[in-house]
């Protein structure tokens, strides 16, 4: 059995699963962010007329972080904020981040960040990118607020369907300036925007054993820009580093790992030992391209940050490049530090002074113009560098802008010349 | 019988069908006034009900990637529209079955605004044109979810049962 056939067997209490058959596994957890205004809603709809008190079945396995619109950029979110509060109060939910400079930030570093979810689990959560947490070996995939709904109130995932799985092969170390961001962008223009739909992508090779968790959650973060249901890596001996030492995880750490006989659809082998620095063109994903093809590019907006690339190392690669010098004339350039802690860590660190000092503005850990709420909007016709994931038209709150995705150094070294520039030539 | 009322492209994503600017609405009696905001011509055509029940949005492949957003689906079925697409992304057609949201995959389907379609138990028929697609079958894992009439009943009737 592949990873997810494992845990899906576990998880629904079989000996064995193969691809197509229906299981309902246990939710060991569900995650959701200020969407749980409306799961909330459907929840209290499951409950009507049936005489059942309305509780969640699991406080202790449901976790809700204010991510998206904070602080709330509207009356609208507000009382969503305050309605989720409510419930979250109600309920005795405990995996609860509010709105807070200390213990906030970003959904998908929040969980690993707090050992919230662990090797082997089946994590739910109502955003797409929740296929982030595969990078701790986790069965993790998005789903709607009806389905979030539906699992708070059973404690499990109804009528799933077990997925193939595409096995990519890694090998090869990073040439200088390139890293788990550029591999991601090259794998999803390969096999397309639709290219791994209903299916999962499980990652092995000698570049994933020697990646960071950090550059996992990135790779695992975008695996659904492939259509892919989840990325997982199995987890391994960086992954019980991680939750021991950053995330303060004491107890046992039991991996899963798949069988030598494991069946997969696909295989697919990158080597990126001689992989260039890989931009993500409007408007599409996986309109790919290696980056001297767009080198050049004016671009107006910078974003460093969000759930795939707003980490330490993130941060750390950014500054070094920013160090001693000027955004250019022209564009602006945000930093969002995916969490509080990481924020605090890129203060200790002097990073948050070398943003700064460059003329980068520093933002609260938040999704912010990622979705195009708030925070970050583009003008008419303007055009972004940034390290968030999806470059869909309108996706930065401007249906005639233009977003370019690449890697945290790229979109450094494109700051200070104002144009998409190679950060290997700077 | 149901008129096309527009023929998109492929890669339809949920922020082409529902803007991330609109999500801290999330009512389905609100939703509908959001759907393909950014679409001017066509948004105000929904939004002033210029279309019968049943009409009929075609979509190439992945229709529907991106954001699991309930809203790119709950702000369709406000309007009583149907989807017929080549693909579609994997988060869209389960919202869809779950809320209830009209979806047929038809990998060759042929179709251009204006055309009337029938949507039979397997297959999509273009009258316009007279040629007949194929419909691949939704996933056998969701049917009990189709035949309650949606997540909602489907999870109140587990519910009960074990109450």
């Amino acid at each position: 059995m592949t990873v997810v056939e494992k845990i899906l067997a576990r998880a629904a209490g079989q000996a064995s699963v193969k691809v197509g058959d229906v299981v309902e596994p246990k939710v060991d957890l569900a995650m959701s962010h200020e969407n749980a205004a409306l799961v909330i809603n459907q929840f209290q709809e499951v409950f009507q007329g049936t005489g059942i008190e309305p509780k969640v079945w699991d406080p202790s396995r449901i976790a809700i972080i204010f991510d998206h619109r904070v602080p709330a950029e509207s009356p609208k979110t507000a009382t969503n904020h305050k309605k989720i509060r409510g419930f979250v109060a109600a309920n005795g939910i405990t995996k609860f981040h509010d709105v807070r400079g200390d213990v906030g930030g970003i959904c998908h570093q929040i969980l690993p960040e707090y050992g919230y979810v662990r090797p082997g689990f089946v994590v739910l959560g109502t955003d797409s990118h929740t296929t982030s947490h595969g990078a701790l070996g986790a069965f993790s995939f998005g789903v709607g607020a009806t389905e979030m709904a539906s699992a708070w109130s059973l404690g499990i995932a109804v009528n799933i369907e077990v997925p193939a799985t595409i096995k990519v092969v890694v090998k090869g170390a990073f040439p200088p300036m390139v890293g788990p961001k550029d591999l991601i962008l090259h794998l999803i223009g390969k096999l397309t925007a639709q290219g791994a739909n209903f299916k999962v992508l499980e990652f092995h090779g000698e570049t994933i054993r020697n990646m960071s968790t950090s550059g996992r959650i990135a790779i695992c973060n975008m695996s659904v820009e492939a259509g892919a249901t989840s990325g997982i890596v199995p987890g391994d001996e960086e992954t019980v580093r991680y939750l021991r030492e950053e995330a303060g995880v004491t107890e046992a750490i039991p991996c899963v790992t798949p069988d030598a006989d494991a069946t997969y659809v696909q295989t697919v082998e990158i080597d990126v030992s001689a992989l260039a620095p890989q931009i993500a063109c409007p408007h599409m994903v996986d309109n790919v391209k290696s980056i001297e093809h767009v080198v050049g590019t004016k671009v107006q907006q910078i974003v460093i940050g969000s759930c795939t690339n707003g980490r330490l190392d993130d941060l750390a690669d950014a500054a070094a490049i920013l160090r001693g010098k000027k955004v250019a004339e022209g564009t602006r350039m945000l930093v969002f530090p995916a969490s509080s802690k990481i924020f605090a860590k890129a203060l200790d660190m002097g990073y948050i002074h070398d943003f700064m000092k460059a003329g980068a503005v520093v933002m609260n850990s938040g999704c912010g113009p990622c979705l195009g709420v708030h925070e970050g909007a583009l003008g008419d016709n303007e055009v972004a560098l940034s390290t968030t994931n999806r470059n869909f038209k309108g996706r930065m709150g401007n249906p005639t802008g233009e977003v370019y995705l690449c890697s945290p150094v790229v979109a450094a070294a494109s700051a200070i010349t104002g144009v998409i520039t190679d950060p290997r030539k700077g | 019988m149901s008129k096309v009322i527009i023929k998109l492209e492929n890669d339809i994503s949920t922020d082409d069908i529902y803007p991330g600017r609109f999500m801290a609405t999330v009512l389905p009696t609100e939703t509908p006034q959001f759907a393909f905001f950014d679409r001017t011509e066509f948004n105000a055509q929904l939004k002033a009900k210029a279309f019968p029940a049943g009409s009929i949005i075609v979509g190439g492949e992945n229709f529907g990637c991106g954001s699991s957003r309930e809203q790119a689906c709950s702000t369709l079925k406000g309007h009583e529209v149907a989807v017929v697409a080549k693909s579609i992304s994997r988060i869209f057609l389960q919202n869809s079955i779950n809320l209830g949201l009209q979806v047929v995959i038809c990998p060759s389907i042929e179709a251009s605004e204006g055309d009337e379609l029938e949507i039979t138990a397997d297959q999509v028929l273009n009258k316009t044109t007279g040629k007949a697609f194929e419909q691949v079958k939704l996933p056998a894992a969701r049917k009990g979810i189709m035949d309650a009439g949606g997540l909602i009943p489907y999870t109140r009737a587990r519910l009960m049962a074990r109450a």
